[in-house]
């Protein structure tokens, strides 16, 4: 009876993983099929050099893509530092008590908060309170604080996954603690917090919520990179162009661009991330 | 002859936060000798030896009481440098952790931290090292590749060179072989014997046949009904084993328990 069973349950628990697995490839590989093919027309590196024209029916989306750039640079200038050396505070200094594993728990649970709450404090805050006004600034600060936990929570993980015999064969030679940490276990755990770090940054990148309150702009006519600007990002002119637009039937092509574009940009955030991390552990092995 | 003291515990206890580890321990570390320390598992070996370098205090809170002193100076006194401290104390691990670098980088971790800027005084150093744990000629055509691609037993003397590499007077070695097979032990053993020539040298090993072959000096240890380690017997090596003056020790070494 049982080896008769035995086999079917193993086939099942086959079937049902790999079925699993083919059903998210494949509705992987439809949006992108669909993202791709209606964007094809459009989608050219003029696209991506030239300035929407005519009411944003036609030309590119070379100032939104700025936008979404810079927008995320400035959100990474306040995260990555923030939250990388917060990691090593709370994973490598601070006790572990009841005080600071309640900060975890709150990091933790920061993560999980509607990027639409981010936007309203960002509002709150930065918008009103310290009169950034709805800037690139303000923006830029909301989603870097988006991605803080995302960064926060990988980096610390990244920290406690070395080895505990780095550390002490370090201190018996006589390291300071810092020197541990940058000698012996910052470089360890460099792939892990690039990851986070990767992670957070893309995340920030395609929030549209966080912006929409604190800086993002409809339409602009001229490009400023001035920090007191409005700017425009690709999540939220792909909203524009999606629902928005006067002529949403004959922006199609554009809409489906600006995903692509979206997709693109943060695949490449992704591979430059593996490539860091690898060219990391190979330099490890050494 | 005396033979000089070059550490000393007096009185010493250790606790983990409330609960005490060892209580109470008095004995003599007599220099460029080798003080081996048995007993059975849980006996408090372990947090011993990490108390001569002081590396329990890394792991969680700690408090003693009594004094360890080296050279004469209580190594618990608020003005002791801890950084100092470990370089005069080295230490070895129970598994090998040679860092994730190559062979020459983990020799020259320990001067390049405390300064040794020279390339060539560096090159000289690792080759120094190597020769002296007798890893020399088996390594010295792959310096450059990484330390993990070593044996287990390489990878322990890589280690025992790095400690030696920043010129301690003492080398704990915390059960150094149990993760090693018997000929890698025995080429362990013939190197304690060379090294303790230069240096002074406290192994806690659980292999009582090791203890009788390489160490001069031995403590007995045991755990008393409140899973307290407490010494139970001191004394030079050949003494304990053929002469031991407490029926724990005869217990012990008789393979009655442990």
């Amino acid at each position: 009876m049982s080896s008769l069973r035995k086999p079917l349950i193993e086939k099942l628990t086959y079937g049902l993983l790999g079925g699993s697995f083919g059903f998210v490839f494949l509705c992987l590989m439809v949006i992108l099929g669909i993202v791709f093919y209606n964007s094809a027309g459009t989608l050219s590196l003029s696209f991506l050099l030239q300035n929407p024209t005519d009411g944003m029916t036609k030309g590119g989306i070379f100032p939104i893509m700025v936008g979404t750039i810079y927008v995320t640079l400035i959100s990474a200038v306040m995260s990555v530092p923030f939250g990388v050396f917060t990691a090593i505070y709370l994973n490598e200094y601070a006790s572990d008590n009841a005080y600071t594993r309640l900060i975890r728990l709150s990091i933790r649970n920061l993560a999980a908060v509607p990027s639409i709450v981010y936007g309203l404090f960002g509002l709150a805050i930065f918008v009103k309170t310290m009169n950034f006004g709805t800037s690139v600034l303000s923006a830029g600060l909301t989603l870097g604080l988006l991605s803080l936990p995302v960064i926060i929570a990988a980096s610390e993980e990244a920290l406690r996954n070395v080895p505990a015999s780095y550390r002490d064969g370090a201190f018996a030679l006589g390291l300071t603690q810092w020197q541990v940490l940058r000698k012996n276990v910052i470089p360890v755990a460099m792939p892990g917090i690039l990851t986070g770090v990767i992670l957070g940054i893309s995340r920030a990148m395609g929030e549209t919520a966080p912006i929409l309150f604190t800086g993002v702009a409809f339409f602009l006519p001229e490009t400023s990179l001035s920090l007191n600007s409005q700017f425009m990002a690709l999540p939220y002119h792909l909203y524009i162009m999606s629902t928005q637009h006067h002529d949403i039937d004959g922006v199609r092509g554009i809409a489906y661009s600006t995903a692509a574009v979206l997709i693109m940009l943060s695949l490449g955030l992704n591979i430059i991330a593996s490539l860091i991390r690898y060219t990391y552990q190979k330099g490890q092995q050494t | 002859m005396t033979i000089p003291i070059l550490m000393e515990s007096r009185d010493f206890s250790l606790a983990y936060g409330l609960k005490w580890a060892i209580r109470h321990i008095s004995l003599p570390i007599h220099k460029n000798h080798i003080t081996a320390i048995i007993g059975p598992s849980g006996c408090g070996k372990s947090t011993y030896i990490r108390a001569f370098n002081r590396m329990n205090e890394l792991l969680a809170k700690t408090k003693h009481e009594g004094q360890i002193t080296l050279k004469g100076k209580d190594i618990y006194a608020a003005d002791i440098d801890l950084v100092s401290l470990r370089k005069q104390v080295g230490m070895v691990f129970q598994k090998p952790n040679p860092f994730p670098k190559s062979i020459a980088e983990n020799i020259k971790f320990g001067p390049k931290i405390h300064g040794e800027k020279s390339k060539s005084t560096l090159t000289d150093l690792v080759e120094h090292y190597l020769k002296k744990v007798a890893l020399w000629e088996e390594v010295k055509d792959k310096l450059d590749q990484s330390a993990f691609s070593l044996s287990g037993g390489q990878q322990q003397r890589l280690c025992i060179a790095r400690a030696l590499s920043v010129k301690p007077d003492v080398l704990l070695m915390d059960e150094p072989c149990s993760a090693l097979d018997p000929i890698a032990t025995l080429k362990i053993e013939d190197l304690m014997r060379e090294l303790e020539k230069e240096i002074t040298i406290i192994i806690v090993t659980h292999n009582m046949q090791q203890a009788a072959r390489i160490s001069d000096y031995t403590a007995f240890f045991n755990t008393d009904e409140s899973r307290v380690g407490e010494l139970i017997e001191f004394g030079i090596t050949k003494n304990i084993f053929t002469n031991p003056k407490h029926k724990q020790t005869t217990d012990y070494i008789t393979g009655r328990f442990g």
